[in-house]
């Protein structure tokens, strides 16, 4: 009964629709990357790896993706510390607490870029409310997007501003999605907070805990757009990240076949590493169940 | 030690409400300044500190040199927007239900790969796809159209959707098709008279964030569009790349996040329920 024809009609037209916008692009990106298109001579010329040779040696590519690395997990763990955290302080009885479960999605529901525009406002070294109150309390004037290692610190700032919420959201909905019984069994035992959140609450939010890290690895892998508001890249490149530098090379100096090759690489890596790392946080987790 | 919990409580979700709403407090206050309020250093509080002016208001409304003119980018954004996440879903939606409800089979791909094809393409970091589809838009003449840009909105959405929406199927009990299929119900009316009323929860969620993942892009918008269609995050970047002051800078934003803050307000409820917790594992 359920083997009807009528079930490509639900499937197909969605399947179609997001393979014509998706493979053909990514098959011509492919294809572009074995030639030398760019400003001079656009066109489909083959010249077999050369592009793929180049980009072994391009070590600012490699810096590129170093750095995202670095600041993808960074913010990932940190949101997912803090995420946790709130959606445990606003999961049981607390006053007020719808109107505080809205206040803390707010920032994923607002547009980064834009937002990025305020936050660089915030960052102004001496127009800047950040420096101001740093002042106030007698704290040390810090160049937040002039200097290298601060530029990161700001970007971080920015993305964990942007996206906690969303690990809020999702750690709270897995909280709340939680079976009652082992939480009594625990009381029974007299056992205290510490313990029922090591022994219960975190056990049984495993598998949440892997998906929503994983998610937003996938999301923050692409990183740039607040990248691209707040520091364009710099001071030098201290804040560019892959997605960021091929935005350079393709679309300022037109190296189409260059940046095609880079992509493809930095496509490539991101999916080795986020299989690497789902299976890493698997083990993680389930090895800390068994403890 | 109950009530030093409690503070350390109350303190932490203060502290952290500060952080969240701070930026916006600070666009406000800036919105409304001059620059004396701005030239001297961080200023805060109106009347008190500086004298309030609506200038940075205004502007949004006027039109030619001095002017924004803003009404133009929303409406675009809110046509692309509300355009590609209405399709997205629908199709989303529909391909969501045959996956949780029939066994799809094409030589070993079967309906899991399916699933994963739709939900891994959120892993295509935009850039890879930029420069295809900017040739490709302009093959088809859609180049700096919303029809092109709801095209690959579309793509970009549409995984959204089927992650939500395969999860709440697979929470609906099959039971509820079967009935309706013993009283002599095709599949497909099946769906529409019984399956689709009991969705509620998971389409608004689904749309919600269809729209916010489509609302806040700025890249495709960026790359694809150049003067006669312009979305609002554009709008406001290219404002923060010239000399735009503060005042009117701050007031652009502020007015671009507003709907998606008051959508969340409404439909906070959906969110929180739980409903969610499934699509995560």
């Amino acid at each position: 009964m359920f083997a009807s024809r009528q079930k490509f009609i639900f499937l197909l037209p969605g399947l179609l629709v997001l393979v014509a916008i998706i493979i053909f692009p990514l098959l011509f990106t492919i294809r572009v990357s074995f030639s030398s298109w760019d400003v001079m001579f656009p066109g489909l010329d083959w010249i077999g790896a050369k592009n793929y040779v180049r980009l072994f040696a391009d070590t600012r590519f490699w810096g590129s993706l170093a750095r995202l690395g670095l600041i993808a997990v960074g913010t990932v763990v940190i949101e997912y510390l803090l995420g946790f955290g709130l959606a445990l302080l606003v999961w049981r009885e607390l006053k007020f607490a719808r109107f505080f479960r809205v206040l803390f999605l707010i920032p994923m529901m607002t547009t980064p870029v834009i937002m990025s525009v305020i936050w660089r406002t915030i960052f102004h070294e001496s127009l800047g409310p950040l420096n101001h109150i740093f002042g106030l309390l007698g704290l040390d004037q810090i160049p937040w997007l002039s200097t290298a290692g601060m530029a990161v610190v700001s970007v971080m700032i920015v993305e964990i501003w942007q996206w906690t919420p969303f690990m809020f959201l999702l750690l709270l909905a897995g909280l709340m999605s939680l079976p009652k019984e082992p939480f009594q069994a625990a009381a029974v035992d007299g056992a205290g907070p510490f313990r029922t959140f090591f022994m219960v609450t975190f056990p049984l939010m495993a598998p949440i805990s892997i998906g929503t890290l994983i998610i937003r690895l996938i999301e923050a892998s692409k990183i740039m757009e607040t990248v691209y508001v707040l520091t364009s890249g710099g001071p030098g490149t201290a804040t560019e990240t892959s997605s960021y530098y091929i935005y350079i090379r393709g679309l300022r100096d037109f190296q189409i076949g260059y940046a095609a090759s880079l992509s493809v690489t930095y496509l490539v890596m991101m999916i080795v590493a986020l299989t690497i790392l789902a299976k890493i946080l698997t083990k993680a987790f389930i090895l800390k169940d068994k403890a | 030690m109950l009530g030093l919990y409690r503070f350390l409580k109350y303190s932490a979700i203060l502290g952290w409400s500060a952080f969240v709403i701070g930026p916006f407090l600070w666009a406000l206050s800036t919105s409304f300044k001059t620059s004396e309020g701005i030239v001297s250093g961080a200023t805060y509080i109106p009347w008190l500190q500086y004298k309030p002016s609506l200038e940075g208001w205004g502007v949004l409304f006027r039109r030619g040199g001095q002017g924004i003119d803003i009404i133009g980018p929303y409406l675009a954004s809110l046509t692309v927007t509300l355009s590609a996440s209405a399709i997205s879903l629908v199709l989303g939606t529909l391909a969501a239900y045959g996956l949780s409800r029939f066994r799809y089979k094409a030589g070993p791909i079967k309906n899991a790969d399916i699933t994963f094809f739709f939900i891994s393409q959120r892993i295509m970091p935009p850039i890879v796809l930029a420069i295809p589809f900017f040739l490709m838009l302009q093959a088809i003449g859609l180049l700096d159209s919303k029809l092109g840009l709801i095209l690959v909105y579309i793509a970009l959405l549409m995984p959204i959707a089927v992650w939500v929406m395969v999860d709440f199927f697979n929470n609906i009990p099959i039971e509820l098709d079967e009935t309706a299929m013993l009283d002599g119900c095709s599949p497909v009316k099946t769906f529409f008279r019984v399956i689709l009323p009991n969705c509620k929860p998971g389409l608004v969620v689904a749309g919600l964030f269809c729209i916010i993942f489509g609302w806040n892009d700025f890249f495709f918008a960026f790359i694809l569009t150049f003067t006669k269609t312009q979305l609002l995050p554009v709008a406001v970047v290219s404002l923060n790349s010239s000399v735009t002051p503060w005042w009117s800078l701050s007031a652009s934003a502020l007015v671009s996040v507003a709907p998606l803050v008051i959508l969340a307000f409404i439909v906070e409820k959906y969110l929180s329920r739980g409903g969610l917790a499934g699509a995560i594992k």
